[in-house]
């Protein structure tokens, strides 16, 4: 519940072990740099993704009223600025989908919370990697002659 | 103002509940859910997105040849269920994170179950009763399979 969160620290019990707070608030799995960078865009790419996916489900399901329906919708699809918006979600799922197993790897593998930065730049060059080999096709599809 | 313990000191015995431990399950549904959609999803981008004309291809004989076909039946109730069960639950995590108020908390997790169970049965529902070759439809708009049927 949210009302529990803020508030005071209780004072120390006797059998707590006494942990020193960092120096500067940064260099913790999700305190500033990388851990926390990557943990925003998971978060923006993830609540991104969800509208796309609502709305996805109700264009797709004009399949059951009649092909007329369907395809007057999907055509809006093959638009040059809807062609950018599936560049767009590509670009989310892509990231998302990458960051998605670093943190699985962070929970599962023994030294995943030790290697959770070079992994954030892994997460990088495949979601590079990953884009140029879609991006120029995607824009061939929506901007080249068909 | 409320109380938090100090990191780490044992759990008070009256807040330890017995039964299912929903939490956990989500947590380990959005790991294990998370691994399976990294092949749907990338499997239905690379056949609706990139191969062939990509996007252009897409139209109501092309979704009705997909749905002819079993695998793809599968692969697509799998990708709505998943994908719509795992987006819904981080959606909840964050309306935890965010709302001020336990009312709007309330309001907005029943929208978000709503919205939820409203789609999966809708989505479903077209998967399983849709008809490639709807009775009076444009030969030109249906498959070709449909022809002297
Ligand atoms: C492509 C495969 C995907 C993988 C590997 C993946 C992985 C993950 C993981 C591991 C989490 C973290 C959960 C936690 O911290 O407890 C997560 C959170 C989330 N995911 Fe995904 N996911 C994928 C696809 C999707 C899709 C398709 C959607 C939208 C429909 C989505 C929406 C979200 C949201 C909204 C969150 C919550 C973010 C937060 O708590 O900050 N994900 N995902």
């Amino acid at each position: 519940m949210p009302d529990k969160t803020a508030g005071t620290l209780a004072t120390t019990s006797r059998r707590a072990p006494v942990i020193k707070p960092p120096k500067r608030l940064v260099g913790t799995v999700y305190r500033g740099r990388e851990g926390m960078w990557s943990w925003v865009l998971h978060r923006i790419t993830g609540v991104a993704i969800y509208f796309f996916l609502l709305v996805h489900i109700l264009d797709t399901s004009l399949v059951r009223l009649s092909p007329e329906a369907y395809n007057a919708v999907i055509n809006t699809y093959k638009t040059p600025i809807m062609g950018l918006g599936e560049t767009a979600l590509v670009v989310a799922i892509g990231f998302h989908a990458l960051n998605g197993l670093r943190i699985i790897l962070i929970d599962f593998w023994s030294v995943g919370a030790k290697y959770q930065r070079l992994m954030f730049w892994i997460v990088i060059a495949l979601w590079i990697v990953l884009l140029v080999g879609f991006v120029p096709r995607q824009f061939m599809h929506i901007f080249g002659a068909h | 103002m409320t109380t938090i313990e100090a990191p780490r000191s044992p759990k008070p015995a009256r807040t330890r509940r017995r039964g299912i431990n929903g939490e956990k399950w989500g947590w380990i549904y959005m790991r294990a859910s998370g691994l399976v959609l990294v092949i749907l999803i990338f499997g239905h981008l690379f056949v609706n997105l990139v191969s062939g004309k990509g996007v252009n291809a897409i139209d109501f004989a092309f979704v009705a040849g997909k749905l002819a076909d079993p695998f793809w039946v599968v692969w697509d109730t799998l990708l709505l269920w998943l994908a719509l069960i795992h987006g819904s639950n981080g959606i909840r995590t964050l309306i935890n994170d965010y709302t001020r108020t336990p009312l709007t908390r309330r309001i907005l997790l029943i929208a978000v179950a709503t919205a939820t169970a409203v789609l999966l049965i809708l989505g479903t529902l077209v998967i399983y009763t849709f008809d490639p070759c709807p009775a009076g439809a444009a030969a030109n708009l249906v498959p070709s399979f449909c022809q002297g049927r």
